[in-house]
């Protein structure tokens, strides 16, 4: 069993177990500290700073996130030295952010705007020099704005332990330390697959779906869960809609098969959807014409034309190829229709290339 | 017989497939295993042509092949006194070679005649011919090249005469400076490897681990981390596979300690990390240098392909179990890099950035496994622990800092170069006994101790002792080791900027608070030092410092605002002059200079007319000129050049 460790955070005993971070301890006990860099699923970074906390007899504010708890420590989350500190780590982003709150496609669904309103900042003490790199959105999906990346360094690791990539990665240092491509190559000269898994755990409006763009405020937009269509894994996610259309697929961190991850078919190909050619209810073609029918008369017309030919070439005249973008449930039905009803071993997938 | 590390003759048996528990002392002592009088007469012979014993009448031209000695033309007078002394005749009583740093570059270049240690200084290609015939030949010593005494005048002829060494303690660079670096035969001779032999045939790993506790080393790569307590919890994970990096990464502006151990005694840092893998149960080393010391390189690589190939690294060496290799990784010249886990990021082949330090790299170092990682003098101080024991060790220094500190002696002191100091050893013993005060009679104002992450303090603070904790408690740091002294003619404030400016640029940018906060810290001294300062920068300043001192991630940004801050704090007045008064009292700072002609001293003979690049000085022949402040530059040349003192600078 593991050794448990008993620390104070705010005045409030916690027990955890041993190797716990302090910033685990607190969220346990439901004591809010701020983070941008820390995400339970990548590995620890501790970049940020925003989690730090004052521990008694300690020089300096350690981050929580990376500071496991200790028997007897004890804590303060919004101490005078952590409030002050933090606030001015806040500034100090600001001050090398664009003021684009305005237009920003994040706006309202922003890591840093929530930080600011909470901790009261209007306007940073700080000016100064400020990146400017060229807004990079030459692709149909992600738009990267790297001038309001905070350099948390998540959709590197996202990139790298979740979807296994490693498009991206930090480039120059300091200052200029910028999240980038090899030879700051645009992402589709790149290893990227477009799955905006990246853009799912961006903190701030630095990596944005271009589909999204300019469609509607985060305030306006219902979310409705779905399954993805595209293929047998099931996974599921958000449909953005406004006004009774979808504008854009988010991800879904209670999604029981697949989290926040999805592929670019998931995030992206939602498109039909709303497409004027999409086809929405059943056609005939006779002989050459299309006409819309209804779905009786649709199956009816199969099951006769299926009946004549198991009639007169028997069953395995017929083969059946079932579809990706139908669920597992769908698919075994399918196959007892294949087997059963028609009587015939030939039955494929084409997911099975 | 070709050098005193090969075989005697065909009885001895010690290859590096086949060695001998006994090598390194049969070197000076032997033959052990067999009685011949000629075996034994070859060692002697080579023993004293490498030492030059007075009784030998052997002589030794030591060059010194230090970055200043070399750039002043040492490795020309090399060529020059093997020519000289083939051409004098002198070529079976003479020897000359090339030595690491030997540390009073003020003086370069400096050569050393042994056996009696005479030190010639500021030796130019015309003095060779001069110092073969008459010391080599003659026996008679070249006076106007000895070193004069400034206190006493008297002339100094051994450097053991002259203060600067006289003062010092050499533990570490005892040999640096005297020994051929690229000859490992010279280091065995001084009783090199010895340390090694003795811990292999005589001590446990446990008893080298508990002299090296006792001695209470302390690591030299700025935090002070015991160095026994360091070994020993790597060598308590268990694990299958050990590690042992030595730091030579040196990227603090001014310090060029570990350069001179590593150019001037390479083996002793391999006799280190032996023992320690000795210790901790490694079997493969790492030394991590920068790429931008090529010399330090190139003799490190010389000294392991010679230690390899006696048996003094790789397999079974010296017939005692222990196997080691040592890898050199170059580094590309990052300051973060040599902070410890960057650095083993560096060499596992990522980016070189700072990593979570739980757990410790004592147990989760480099590839995952546990890993001892110490400075190169850390290192070079182990084998003398070992051969003189733990006890004397701990006898030099103070109740918690023992041992010798090597410093860098640099700016405007008089005898700027390298020098070993007990700890202990008040800042004004080093700055005015040892450094000889400051040049030109000007007046002592600060000194900056630690390099970028460290701390100037002012004069009221020259009694303080030179340790970890002192320093720390200062503002300062022990640091690497660098120590640049500053006088009446340094802008403090220009100062601060200037080392920020450094680690500015050095962020690896991982944090927030010293990837954006260095760098506003940064723009608020400029807009101070170029007079557009307000009162309110100085509270702001204050208050970012603090932030970024306590929340950074590593300790390039928990230390990178110690400049400003103690500036801040024993140099306030100075900051307050460029903000209220719009002016630079040191002179400095060039946008807030101001140069005027004094009409009644001017004679009008045209010198600043002639010199000033920007074409802002007017005036006819013999009347009196006139300086266009608009078109004024700042660039001082005409205040340089005035011979009437007639150009006034405030
Ligand atoms: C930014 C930074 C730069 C450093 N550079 C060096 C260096 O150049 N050489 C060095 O030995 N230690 C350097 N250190 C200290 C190392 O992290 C480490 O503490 C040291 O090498 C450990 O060896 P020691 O115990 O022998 O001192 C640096 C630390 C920091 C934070
Ligand atoms: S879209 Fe996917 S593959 Fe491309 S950078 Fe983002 S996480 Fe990596
Ligand atoms: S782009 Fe977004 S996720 Fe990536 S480092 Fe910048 S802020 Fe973080
Ligand atoms: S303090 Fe932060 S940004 Fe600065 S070098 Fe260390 S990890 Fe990098």
């Amino acid at each position: 069993m593991a050794k448990e460790v008993t620390l104070m955070i705010n005045g409030q005993e916690i027990t955890v177990p041993a190797g716990t971070t302090v910033l685990e301890a607190a969220r346990q006990a439901d004591i809010y500290i701020p983070t941008l860099c820390y995400d339970p699923e990548l590995s620890l970074w501790g970049g940020c700073r925003l989690c730090i906390v004052e521990v008694r007899g300690w020089k300096n504010l350690p981050a929580s996130c990376i500071t496991p708890v200790r028997q007897g420590m004890v804590v303060e989350t919004e101490s005078p030295a952590v409030r002050h500190a933090r606030r001015t780590l806040i500034e100090l982003l600001l001050a090398n952010h664009p003021e684009d709150c305005l237009a920003c496609e994040r706006t309202g669904a922003c890591a840093l705007q929530d930080l600011a309103y909470r901790y009261g900042i209007r306007q940073s003490s700080f000016t100064g020099k400020r990146r400017n790199h060229t807004i990079e959105s030459g692709n149909p999906f992600i738009v990267r704005d790297m001038n309001k990346c905070i350099l948390c360094g998540l959709c590197v690791r996202v990139c790298s332990e979740i979807v296994g990539r490693s498009a991206i990665d930090f480039a120059n240092r300091g200052f200029f330390s910028k999240v980038a491509a090899p030879m700051d190559l645009p992402l589709e000269r790149s290893e990227c697959v477009f799955c905006g898994n990246c853009i799912s755990v961006c903190p701030v409006g630095a990596l944005t779906g271009k589909p999204m763009w300019g469609q509607g405020r985060r305030w306006e937009i219902k979310k409705v869960q779905t399954v993805c269509p595209y293929c047998g894994t099931g996974c599921s996610f958000n449909l953005n809609v406004k006004d009774d259309r979808v504008i854009g697929v988010t991800s879904n961190p209670d999604a029981p098969v697949n989290g926040r991850w999805l592929c670019i078919k998931g995030r992206f190909g939602f498109g039909f959807i709303h497409h004027r050619e999409r086809i929405q209810m059943p056609l005939i073609r006779d002989p050459f014409l299309f006409s819309k029918v209804n779905w009786d008369q649709a199956i009816g017309l199969a099951a006769r034309k299926l009946k004549e030919i198991k009639a007169k070439h028997g069953p395995d005249s017929i083969g059946v190829l079932a579809s990706a973008r139908c669920t597992n449930e769908e698919n075994y039905l399918l196959n007892k229709f294949a087997r059963a009803v028609i009587g015939t071993n030939n039955i494929d997938h084409c997911a099975r290339l | 017989m070709e050098s005193l590390m090969d075989k005697c003759c065909s009885q001895c048996r010690h290859t590096p497939a086949t060695p001998c528990r006994d090598y390194i002392v049969c070197r000076r002592e032997g033959p052990f295993c067999h009685d011949d009088e000629v075996c034994k007469q070859k060692r002697r012979e080579f023993l004293t042509r490498i030492m030059a014993r007075p009784e030998s009448g052997q002589q030794k031209v030591v060059v010194c092949g230090g970055l200043n000695c070399s750039s002043g033309g040492a490795f020309g007078l090399i060529d020059l006194f093997r020519a000289e002394v083939t051409r004098q005749k002198l070529g079976d009583k003479v020897q000359v070679v090339l030595s690491g740093c030997r540390g009073f570059c003020e003086q370069g270049p400096s050569v050393i005649i042994e056996p009696d240690r005479t030190f010639y200084r500021w030796v130019t290609a015309e003095d060779v011919p001069e110092i073969v015939a008459l010391h080599l030949k003659e026996n008679q010593v070249v006076e106007r090249l000895l070193y004069q005494d400034p206190e006493t005048g008297l002339l100094c002829r051994s450097c053991d005469d002259i203060p600067f060494y006289r003062r010092q303690m050499k533990v570490v660079l005892e040999h640096c400076g005297f020994i051929n670096p690229e000859d490992i035969a010279e280091y065995v001779a001084v009783g090199g490897y010895r340390a090694l032999t003795q811990a292999l045939t005589g001590m446990s790993p446990e008893e080298v681990l508990a002299e090296i506790k006792k001695s209470g080393l302390r690591g030299r790569g700025g935090a002070g981390f015991p160095t026994g307590k360091k070994w020993e919890s790597a060598r308590r994970v268990p694990s299958n596979k050990r590690y042992v990096i030595c730091n030579a990464d040196e990227g603090d502006p001014g310090a060029f300690m570990d350069r001179a151990v590593l150019e001037g005694n390479p083996h002793s840092v391999l006799e280190g990390m032996l023992l320690c893998a000795y210790v901790i149960g490694s079997d493969e080393g790492y030394i991590y240098v920068r790429a931008e010391y090529p010399l330090a390189v190139r003799r490190l690589r010389i000294a392991i392909e010679q230690a390899e190939r006696y048996g003094l690294l790789g397999e079974n060496i010296l017939n005692s179990g222990l196997n080691f290799r040592i890898h050199i990784n170059e580094g590309a010249g990052a300051f973060v890099c040599g902070e410890s886990t960057a650095l083993m990021a560096s060499i596992e082949g990522n980016r070189g950035v700072p990593r979570i330090k739980v757990p410790r790299s004592t147990e989760k170092g480099l590839f995952g496994k546990p890993t001892v990682l110490n400075n190169v003098e850390t290192f070079a101080n182990v084998p003398k622990i070992i051969l003189k024991g733990g006890a004397w060790f701990a006898t030099i220094g103070t109740e918690r800092s023992k041992g010798t500190k090597i410093f860098a002696l640099t700016g405007k002191v008089r005898n700027t170069g390298l020098v070993e100091v007990p700890m202990g050893i008040t800042l004004r013993e080093l700055i005015f006994d040892i450094g000889g005060g400051i040049k030109g009679g000007k007046r002592f104002k600060a000194v900056q101790i630690g390099g970028p992450s460290g701390g100037s303090l002012p004069e009221d603070m020259l009694d303080l002792q030179i340790d970890y904790e002192s320093l720390t408690g200062a503002g300062a740091m022990m640091g690497s080791g660098s120590m640049v002294v500053m006088d009446e003619d340094n802008c403090m404030v220009n100062m601060a900027r200037f080392f920020l400016n450094f680690t500015e640029r050095e962020s690896c940018g991982k944090c927030t608070p010293c990837r954006e906060g260095t760098t506003r810290m940064l723009e608020i001294l400029e807009k101070i030092t170029t007079g557009k300062g307000s009162l309110s920068d100085i509270p702001l300043l204050e208050y970012l410092g603090g932030v970024v001192k306590t929340t950074s991630f590593c300790g390039l940004g928990t230390s990178a605002p110690n400049p400003v801050l103690t500036t801040l704090s024993y140099f306030r007045n100075e900051y307050l002059k460029h903000i209220q008064d719009k002016r630079c009292p040191a002179g400095e700072c060039i946008a807030l200079r101001q140069f005027m002609i004094i009409a009644e001293k001017c004679t009008g003979c045209g010198a600043c007319r002639y010199v000033c690049p920007a074409h802002a000085v007017s005036g006819e022949k013999k009347k009196v000129h006139r300086i266009d402040p608009d078109a004024c530059i700042r660039c001082g040349r005409c205040f340089e050049i005035c011979k009437y003192q007639a150009v006034k600078r405030r």
